[in-house]
């Protein structure tokens, strides 16, 4: 399954993470301090960020730490692309009713 | 089927503006056809999983339309359009601001003012689509808006998401 940045905000806990460790790098027991469920649980919403490419993890001795991605996180920032999605959905759509009126049309001449 | 032609858009936030680019094939009559009657808009205008339902409508200067915007959670966003300087066929401009169900603007949301501007070649049509804001912060929050028409269904609460860093 492709994942994109937009999936990992989709989740409140995932954002409180990326803003928790936009702030500094942590590792995976300082993020699971912050919330109220098992570490496995935000062991899983880190994977994900990271599979999404929002966070970065790298492994120093027995410790995971976890940074941001700041190139990808600006891309969130941005906005810019979820609007873009919209209007794809949009237009795709106005396509199909474009090509509806235009057979429409063929058939009455 | 075809691939579905590529859209542009560009956010110069300077000029408090967001332009919007796309061609469509099919001519210009069709495709105005589309932008400016009710039963076609509403066929196409709100993202999926969105529908939009007009309540009223009159495309004329000075004339307006009202309509409903519709997620798969029962909420209804309304919006009051209002038209002006249309030139059939090639471009019209309208002003859009988000209301109740009975077309009272809420004050608290941004006016959007768009110029559509159709460019016949053909059998294709270009459509460009300029979308002017009063202040800068307002593109943030309109492009923030989007983002949740466009994505509820997977995507979590916007308020929530707004309220987070990444807003910045």
């Amino acid at each position: 399954m492709r994942r994109d940045v937009f999936q990992a905000i989709a989740d409140p806990t995932r954002r409180e993470i990326i803003t928790l460790i936009s702030r500094q790098s942590l590792n995976l027991n300082e993020v699971a301090e912050n919330f109220d469920m098992t570490r496995q649980a935000i062991s899983l919403h880190i994977k994900i960020l990271s599979e999404c490419g929002l966070i970065m993890i790298r492994q120093e001795g027995r410790q995971r730490y976890c940074s941001i991605h700041p190139e990808k996180l600006s891309e969130v920032a941005n906005w810019i692309e979820p609007f873009r999605k919209m209007w794809e959905v949009k237009f795709n759509q106005l396509d199909k009713v474009l090509h509806h009126i235009k057979s429409k049309k063929n058939v009455k001449k | 089927m075809s691939k579905n032609n590529p859209i542009q858009i560009s956010k110069d936030v300077k000029n408090k503006k967001v332009n919007i680019k796309r061609e469509f094939n099919a001519r210009v009559d069709l495709v105005w056809k589309a932008w400016t009657e009710s039963k076609l808009l509403d066929q196409w205008w709100a993202p999926k999983p969105w529908v939009a339902k007009t309540k009223s409508y009159s495309f004329k200067e000075g004339g307006s339309w009202l309509y409903a915007m519709s997620g798969p959670d029962g909420t209804s966003i309304w919006s009051i359009v209002e038209f002006s300087n249309i030139q059939k066929n090639k471009s019209f401009e309208a002003s859009s601001s988000f209301s109740d169900e009975n077309g009272n603007k809420n004050a608290s949301f941004p006016t959007m003012h768009w110029k559509n501007v159709f460019i016949a070649r053909s059998e294709q049509t270009t459509v460009e689509v300029e979308i002017s804001f009063e202040k800068e912060a307002d593109i943030e929050q309109i492009i923030a808006m989007g983002f949740e028409a466009g994505f509820t269904a997977a995507l979590g609460n916007l308020e929530e998401m707004l309220q987070t860093e990444l807003a910045h």
